[in-house]
């Protein structure tokens, strides 16, 4: 009777939580897949239409859409080397014995706790400006001409500040993980002549398989979604050099009041991520049963 | 057995890491530094900025130009407001799923963690054209329900696997010695969890004292905590280099600090326990 009981009240005390969620999932999704067959736009309100697959249609042949996926892919691909390649070095360097080691840690996690609109605004006027930077002081100092890194390699210049708040992210996670490395393994590895390329392929690696990919997929489920560092930096332009698939449905139904192509938008925003949410899901779900 | 290392060797590895941790760590220490400067110092060379005279003028003209502590209250209400009604909500989800799983309890908690993986931008306008309807734009309350639903799947997970790790024999021996529901939860459950609960609050704090998609997109003038009023000085109006520095420094600090005391947690909670 027990159990039935504390079932009966598990299940009460489960509903709240499911219920919230359920309703935060359902209903904002479906309503963006129904804009999305709209004709709607909020300078003209009481117009809307049903108008088929017309918006994916434009949204999907704007040539915005085409620099926007790309700016979202080479974002991805460009931090996520970063980071990892980054965070891994890192992390077999502070794993080493050394003076004061909590210090470093401390300074290396430190840019993952700047919130995103300081860290962009900070890159961009402090570091970037071609006048007032730390750059261009150094550029001229060297008797260099400074360079405009916001203009002349804009998203470039993206990549770098989104790469500097992540990689604390990978270094911290890679080091926890090497932590967890049996010491012994690699001391039987040593005593057996492997050299250190060897043990880093052959032992040290295959152990941080499994931290590198959460790394890559949960980076890769906000890198999809970066917003802010665009929108203090660049305003997506010049042109749509800064563009991602985000700042551009951003655009269309905030700035330009299309809510039914935005909404297409969101769809294909929606489908790009899930593709990366199944995979992300499996490895944390085996993760479950150990 | 530990080995021996050299001296020379840990030399060269302090040497080493410490370079590249005040290389990483720079930009953060340099808004500092010029954070205590004048605005006429702050965008010279930087040696020149070293040697100049230090001065508390940028905190104050911070509050004067801009209100700071409106938006600092904003921050506060809205983190610790979100993390608060997270808590109360994800609590004895978490507490049902580790004590009395059931056959559905994995599907569940999968099922939540997808939720989190549904990009902001994909209902953003339902959720931009529900709020202006109901009033709840640049409104705390409106973002605390926002920032509380976005993290409640990380908060759950991270509850439930601390809770897991509390053994459930305790709490049959609490229940044959008569105790009801409520107080296996607040005399046995609790003590043994706050060490759990206190990081996932941490870790909640952050994330939402940092979250730039919602708190941009859902807030004006009135509602703003400190993302947006720190993107407010994107537009520049003359020299604002010392003020800027005093203004980022002030609304990273809180959270700088308490993330520090916060890694270890921070990668469990980040990795949803993949990773501990």
């Amino acid at each position: 009777m027990a159990t039935l009981h504390s079932r009966a009240s598990a299940r009460l005390m489960l509903s709240p939580a499911v219920l919230l969620l359920l309703a935060w999932m359902i209903i904002p999704l479906c309503l963006t897949v129904y804009f999305s067959f709209l004709r709607y736009n909020l300078l003209m309100p009481g117009e809307e239409a049903f108008t088929g697959w017309s918006n994916y249609y434009f949204f999907i042949t704007d040539p915005s859409f085409k620099d926007a996926i790309i700016n979202t892919l080479t974002l991805l691909g460009g931090v996520l080397l970063i980071t990892v390649a980054g965070g891994i070095l890192f992390a077999l360097l502070l794993d080493q014995p050394m003076w004061g080691q909590g210090i470093v840690r401390i300074m290396v996690i430190a840019p993952f706790f700047v919130m995103p609109t300081v860290s962009a605004l900070v890159w961009k006027n402090m570091f970037m400006n071609p006048v007032n930077g730390v750059f261009a002081h150094i550029a001229t100092g060297l008797g260099l001409q400074p360079y405009d890194f916001l203009s002349q390699i804009p998203w470039a210049s993206i990549i770098w500040i989104v790469s500097w708040q992540w990689l604390p992210f990978a270094t911290l996670i890679l080091l926890t993980a090497l932590q967890s490395l049996d010491q012994e393994q690699l001391e039987a590895a040593e005593m057996d002549g492997a050299s250190w390329f060897n043990r880093f392929w052959f032992i040290m690696l295959p152990h941080l398989s499994r931290a590198i990919t959460v790394v890559i997929l949960i980076q890769t489920i906000f890198l999809l979604s970066v917003f802010a560092e665009i929108l203090v930096t660049t305003n997506g332009g010049p042109g749509t050099a800064t563009t991602n698939l985000t700042y551009l449905i951003y655009v269309q139904s905030l700035l330009q009041y299309d809510v039914g192509a935005g909404s297409a938008g969101g769809v294909i925003a929606i489908i790009l991520a899930n593709i990366v949410a199944i995979f992300l899901m499996r490895m944390i779900g085996k993760n479950l049963d150990a | 057995m530990a080995r021996a290392i050299s001296n020379k060797r840990k030399a060269i590895n302090t040497m080493a890491a410490w370079s590249l941790g005040l290389l990483i760590f720079f930009p953060i220490l340099w808004i500092a530094i010029l954070s205590f400067k004048t605005e006429i110092d702050a965008i010279k060379g930087p040696l020149d900025v070293l040697s100049a005279t230090w001065t508390l003028e940028s905190y104050s003209a911070v509050q004067e130009r801009s209100d700071y502590l409106k938006h600092f209250t904003n921050s506060v209400i809205i983190s610790l407001g979100s993390t608060l009604l997270g808590l109360l909500i994800a609590i004895p989800a978490a507490w049902a799923m580790a004590f009395v799983p059931a056959r559905r309890t994995k599907d569940v908690l999968m099922w939540m963690l997808s939720t989190k993986m549904l990009p902001p931008v994909g209902v953003l306008i339902p959720i931009y054209l529900i709020f202006r309807d109901t009033g709840l734009l640049d409104t705390r309350i409106g973002l605390v329900l926002v920032l509380m639903l976005i993290n409640l799947p990380i908060i759950i997970w991270m509850l439930y696997t601390y809770f897991r790790e509390i053994p459930g024999e305790i709490l049959e021996a609490a229940r044959m010695d008569g105790a009801s529901l409520g107080k296996e939860v607040l005399y046995v459950l609790t003590p043994m969890a706050i060490p759990g609960m206190a990081s996932t609050v941490l870790l909640n704090i952050i994330l939402s004292w940092n979250e730039a998609f919602w708190t941009l997109n859902l807030t004006a003038a009135k509602a703003a905590p400190l993302t947006a009023f720190i993107a407010s000085y994107s537009s520049p109006e003359g020299l604002f280099y010392a003020k800027l520095s005093a203004a980022s420094i002030m609304a990273i600090a809180p959270i700088l600090i308490m993330g520090w005391f916060s890694q270890k947690q921070l990668v469990r909670g980040l990795t949803f326990g993949a990773v501990k």
